[in-house]
């Protein structure tokens, strides 16, 4: 029999329809992997029994001809989709031992669909990072490695487990969330498909908050195909999500005909940057190339205010997330510090704050809560607000000429776990993806090749509003082009 | 340097997160840093241009005032690090 753990959702699918093996076969395989796979640290939390008990479940359904999209599919679900009974801590020991009394809409519709449960996912925490060193797991370990370098690299971040768990075959497909890049980077650092869908396409309802006008979540698939089918069981309209858009979703599979005639594909020229590896300009070149065999045609395009857009974005997230993060505060959930004799309510919640959070998401707290004090908001908060309006218009423009845009999703490849220790450097790992959640549109991050040291590199496809089919499609048409079959040799 | 170690102690109170003496000028450092770089944003004119305040044009949805939920005194308080007799509790609070 082949390898279960290596087949793609559509191929399990047909197969699990076909008899050829059942759900709970197929859980086994995958509980038998993650339980492998400790060296990696994808995995903060494992649910086998929970597997075991949805795969019954799916069989059951199989055998009743009654099995619904992700029926028997195995899943990695991210630390902050808050799963009931199951802990969920979004990576943050401030909300240690969190069990939900509730269940997400995003994994709610995930169940719905007939998907099974192997376990939660290491993050950044709160996803605050772009490498999963933040986390309050500790590292996730890149299943990629360098020709001949046992060095440890980062998995991306800061969806690291999720990113880690489907490339080195723990589950069929995981979920993530995209604030500022945290599903595309890790995607284009594991040879994996990341999808960050239009804000507002699906709900946030029980999804852990950093920033609110900017969190999405999406899927990390095998396929393009995979991702169609996993963003129409994760998106819905929600009664519980006042964003959540009021726009039915569509058949995204249906939409993947790979037909790219007529279509106008642009090339932004302020994405070459400075520091651009000649492998990620090399790629770039070819995925436009491939583009137009295909019969799209290649337009360059200007955004002119692309490079305001990380600057705005670091005042924008930190303070939506000082406000969203003023609810742990040691009362309702998570953790309490140890209080001395006299200390009072204040000494509490700010010893309980000092001890939970990390540092990255101190910082952004207090940069957040800064930038909205008396006196600064209209220089920081308002002018980035006004920027964010710019970037929005520079795409609005630019999509009355082309349909999609096309550009790397980082300027390299996975680096070193402890690598980069300034944050401004850190910050970098964003500078093509932040500039799709400050205009709020979709974007997807496809394999395309190997650099030099075997590693895999990122092409992001952006696309309209609401407009995911069509995104889908070219995604579909470049990944049948760039054909990227490569694996992480087993080392763990 | 655009933040100094007293601006630090300030907002460090205002956000209710306890930071040690030593830990204070590596934070001014670091914030400092981190706001000379978005002082880029002051080279764009932005005269005339609308804060952005939701990345998709939409209207808040409404919905009958009715109560669609409730009744779950237990879960709320099964997380919370103390509760007794059906409330959080909490140090005493005295103004």
């Amino acid at each position: 029999m082949t390898d279960l753990t290596s087949l793609s959702i559509a191929d399990a699918r047909s197969k699990l329809r076909a008899k050829e093996f059942s759900a709970t076969e197929l859980a086994d395989a995958f509980i038998g992997a993650v339980e492998g796979g400790d060296a990696l640290n994808a995995y903060c939390e494992k649910t086998p029994d929970l597997a075991r008990e949805q795969a019954r479940t799916a069989d059951a359904r199989l055998a009743a001809g009654d099995a619904p999209s992700l029926c028997g599919i195995p899943l990695g679900i991210k630390d902050l989709f808050c799963t009931k009974g199951v802990r969920s801590q979004s990576g943050s020991n401030i909300l240690e031992g969190f069990k939900p009394p509730y269940e997400s809409t995003v994994t709610t519709n995930l169940w719905d669909a007939g998907a099974v449960m192997l376990g939660k996912l290491s993050m950044d925490e709160f996803a605050m990072g772009s490498s999963n060193e933040t986390s309050c797991y500790g590292n996730v370990i890149n299943p990629w490695r360098r020709k001949g370098d046992d060095s440890a690299l980062t998995p991306g971040g800061s969806s690291g487990g999720s990113s880690a768990a489907l490339a080195a075959s723990m589950a069929m497909a995981t979920t993530g969330t995209d604030t500022g890049g945290s599903i595309r980077q890790p995607a284009a650092f594991t040879g994996t498909v990341g999808l960050k869908p239009t804000w507002g396409r699906v709900s946030r309802w029980g999804i852990i908050a950093f920033a609110s006008s900017l969190d999405q979540a999406g899927p990390f698939t095998r396929t393009v195909r995979d991702s169609a089918i996993m963003l129409e069981a994760m998106a819905s309209v929600d009664d519980k999500d006042s964003t959540s858009a009021d726009i039915p979703v569509p058949d995204y599979e249906a939409a993947l005909t790979g037909d790219m005639k007529g279509k106008r594909i642009g090339i932004p020229k302020e994405y070459s940057v400075d520091g651009m590896t000649a492998e990620a300009t090399a790629l770039w070149e070819k995925g436009a190339d491939h583009l137009r065999a295909q019969g799209a045609e290649i337009v360059e395009i200007s955004l002119p205010h692309t490079k305001y857009a990380l600057p705005a974005y670091y005042i924008l997230a930190p303070a939506e997330a000082s406000s969203n993060l003023a609810r742990y505060d040691g009362v309702r959930y998570g953790h309490r510090a140890k209080l001395s004799q006299g200390d009072g309510i204040d000494d509490m919640y700010a010893k309980t704050r000092a001890e939970g959070f990390g540092h990255e998401v101190k910082r952004r707290i207090m940069i957040g809560t800064y930038v909205l004090s008396a006196g600064y908001y209209d220089a920081y908060y308002i002018r980035a607000q006004k920027l964010r309006t710019l970037i929005k218009r520079d795409f609005d423009e630019a999509f009355e000429q082309v349909d999609a845009i096309l550009t790397p999703t980082t300027p390299s490849p996975a680096f070193g776990l402890g690598e980069k220790s300034d944050p401004l450097d850190m910050y970098m790992q964003d500078i093509f993806t932040v500039t799709v959640n400050m205009a709020g549109l979709p974007g997807i991050s496809v394999p395309a090749g190997l650099s030099p040291d075997g590693l895999p590199m990122g092409l992001q496809l952006i696309g309209k509003a609401f407009d995911e089919a069509n995104l889908l499609n070219t995604a579909y048409a470049l990944e049948d082009a760039l054909e990227f079959m490569a694996k992480p040799e087993k080392w763990w | 340097m655009s933040v100094d170690a007293a601006t630090v102690r300030k907002v460090a109170k205002l956000a209710r997160i306890a930071v040690e003496e030593d830990e204070i000028e590596p934070l001014a450092n670091e914030i400092s840093g981190i706001l000379d770089w978005v002082e880029q944003l002051q080279e764009v004119d932005v005269s005339g241009v609308e804060p952005m305040t939701s990345a998709v044009p939409m209207r808040l949805k409404r919905r009958e005032d009715v109560v669609t939920d409730g009744d779950r005194r237990d879960d709320i308080l099964a997380n919370a690090p103390d509760s007794r007799e059906g409330f959080f509790a909490v140090p005493k609070v005295v103004e």
